[in-house]
């Protein structure tokens, strides 16, 4: 079973957990033996921006230690043979340029992901 | 200098759920640098938020045992603030919704949290200078 994850909502309790929960899960899961590909959109394509970072966290004397590396966690998936597409679209309407992402990602168009949807078992939208 | 402020917040997002939780706390850490007197009431999920039994665990796909991937615990972020409220001379006060306790079974608190009632949020918003409220988006 391949499956198509659509990852639209972005920094969802990135801070607590360390990590996005949604590619936290893919990697697990990829980990099991599972066929995933992801596509981003929305705010999700900021994700596959390289010069991201998280400022220190601290809450009283509580430093909280290893921040989330949302970019170094998508190209894992890369990585991992998972192919990581981004909408054109949303990446423009939030001014970045292609220069700014990691490599390694598949560019896709707004209209063609209707189509692109039927190479896949399942498409599950985070 | 700016007097001392009391402010209530009004949280209802469980933690480990989205950045809400961690954009709240962190603006109560601020207050509580201040000395200011702090309110929370604690609605809906927001009761998890410092809840006793949290605990750590490792982490294999970031490759750490437990102590190397110290997870974020939202019961001790509140305890630290709560702390930190104390040093600077400001009380704090955080209230968990009761009937959201129960139906959670979310009972087993931190010190320092006590059960309420929207009542309690009432009196906690007439007698602060400004009140934030943060919901389920």
């Amino acid at each position: 079973m391949k499956v198509l994850n659509i990852i639209e909502t972005a920094y969802r309790a990135t801070l607590e957990e360390q990590d996005d929960p949604v590619v936290w899960i893919i990697h697990a899961m990829k980990g099991a033996g599972a066929d995933h590909d992801v596509l981003l959109r929305g705010n999700a394509v900021n994700y596959t921006v390289m010069a991201q970072g998280v400022p220190p966290l601290m809450f009283g004397d509580r430093v909280q230690k290893h921040a989330p590396r949302i970019a170094e966690q998508v190209a894992g998936l890369i990585a991992k043979g998972v192919q990581v597409m981004v909408v054109r679209e949303c990446l423009a309407a939030r001014g970045i340029g292609e220069e700014e992402l990691m490599s390694g990602l598949t560019m896709v168009h707004q209209a063609a992901v209707p189509k692109m949807m039927n190479g896949f078992d399942q498409v599950w939208h985070w | 200098m700016m007097g001392k402020k009391t402010l209530t917040f009004m949280l209802m997002d469980a933690p480990f759920e989205n950045a809400r939780t961690t954009t709240a706390l962190r603006l109560i850490d601020i207050a509580a640098r201040r000395g200011y007197d702090i309110n929370v009431f604690a609605y809906e999920g927001a009761v998890y938020m410092p809840l006793a039994a949290q605990a750590k665990h490792a982490n294999a796909v970031h490759g750490h045992d437990a102590a190397q991937e110290d997870h974020p615990l939202p019961r001790e972020w509140v305890e630290a603030v709560m702390q930190e409220t104390a040093r600077n001379g400001g009380k704090f006060d955080w209230v968990n919704c009761g009937l959201c306790v129960d139906e959670r079974g979310a009972a087993e608190a931190i010190p320092g949290v006590r059960r309420g009632s929207p009542a309690d949020f009432w009196k906690m918003a007439g007698a602060s200078d400004n009140v934030l409220v943060i919901p389920t988006k």
